[in-house]
């Protein structure tokens, strides 16, 4: 078991991938160090949201995942 | 007060909606429908909307529900794609029926206005085979402030 990593519309070309698994526990400085530069980079944006569980986190330093959460990484919307 | 939100993965037909909305609500005085279609820009092949499942649909829901509270509606339904579209395929239709007109036409321009600059998608258009992602744009927003103030319930 470990956290689920859902990326979201161009953070899915940076991580070259929809999805990655990553170990638990998960908080924002581990979540950072875990990533590729360039990735990492753009996610620490203002623009760049977390959602826990679906649920959108005001403070995406306030992040806190254990065994078998999801956490999606979003950037900003373009609309539909 | 009857609200039908559904978030589709491949091509629909506008009518076959919309028909059985307006049937559904007899007595009313109008009804109010916007469709909107992928553009034929310039060199534009294909236009890609992606969602995040946890968050689009709620989002679309909560949407209807405030246009609900919001304008003195019989009913509201939005349909909205996902995935892969061509230029001329329909990608979002909104339709809101109400006693009289200008709470069904308001709470169409209201709800669209959301969906543009609100609502958990994100775009990308491919040109010349080259995918491009679609930023925010400034004049969505902008339409988004139109609604901050509170008027009476029309």
């Amino acid at each position: 078991m470990s956290v689920k990593l859902v990326f979201l519309g161009k953070l899915a070309d940076l991580a070259g991938l929809p999805e990655m698994t990553v170990e638990a526990p998960l908080d924002w400085v581990s979540l950072v160090e875990g990533l590729e530069a360039g990735l990492a980079e753009a996610i620490e944006g203002d623009k760049v949201r977390l959602a826990l569980n679906g649920t959108v986190l005001a403070d995406k330093r306030t992040l806190d995942a254990g065994e078998g959460d999801e956490v999606a990484l979003l950037p900003p919307v373009s609309g539909g | 007060m009857a609200r039908q939100v559904e978030l589709l993965d491949a091509p629909f037909n506008p009518g076959s909606y919309v028909g059985p909305f307006t049937n559904a609500h007899p007595g009313l005085g109008g009804v109010c429908t916007f469709v909107g279609e992928v553009r034929s820009d310039d060199d534009v092949e294909a236009l890609e909307l992606s969602h995040y499942a946890p968050l689009t649909l709620a989002g679309m829901e909560a949407l209807a529900d405030e246009a609900l509270g919001r304008f003195d509606l019989m009913g509201i339904l939005i349909v909205h794609r996902v995935g892969e579209m061509q230029p001329g395929e329909p990608i979002v239709l909104v339709s809101a029926c109400a006693r009289h007109r200008r709470a069904a036409i308001q709470a169409v321009d209201f709800a669209m206005d959301h969906l543009k600059s609100d609502a958990w998608f994100w775009k990308r258009e491919r040109r010349g085979g080259v995918w491009t992602w679609i930023e925010p744009r400034e004049e969505d927003h902008a339409d988004l402030a139109r609604w901050r103030e509170t008027p009476e319930k029309v």
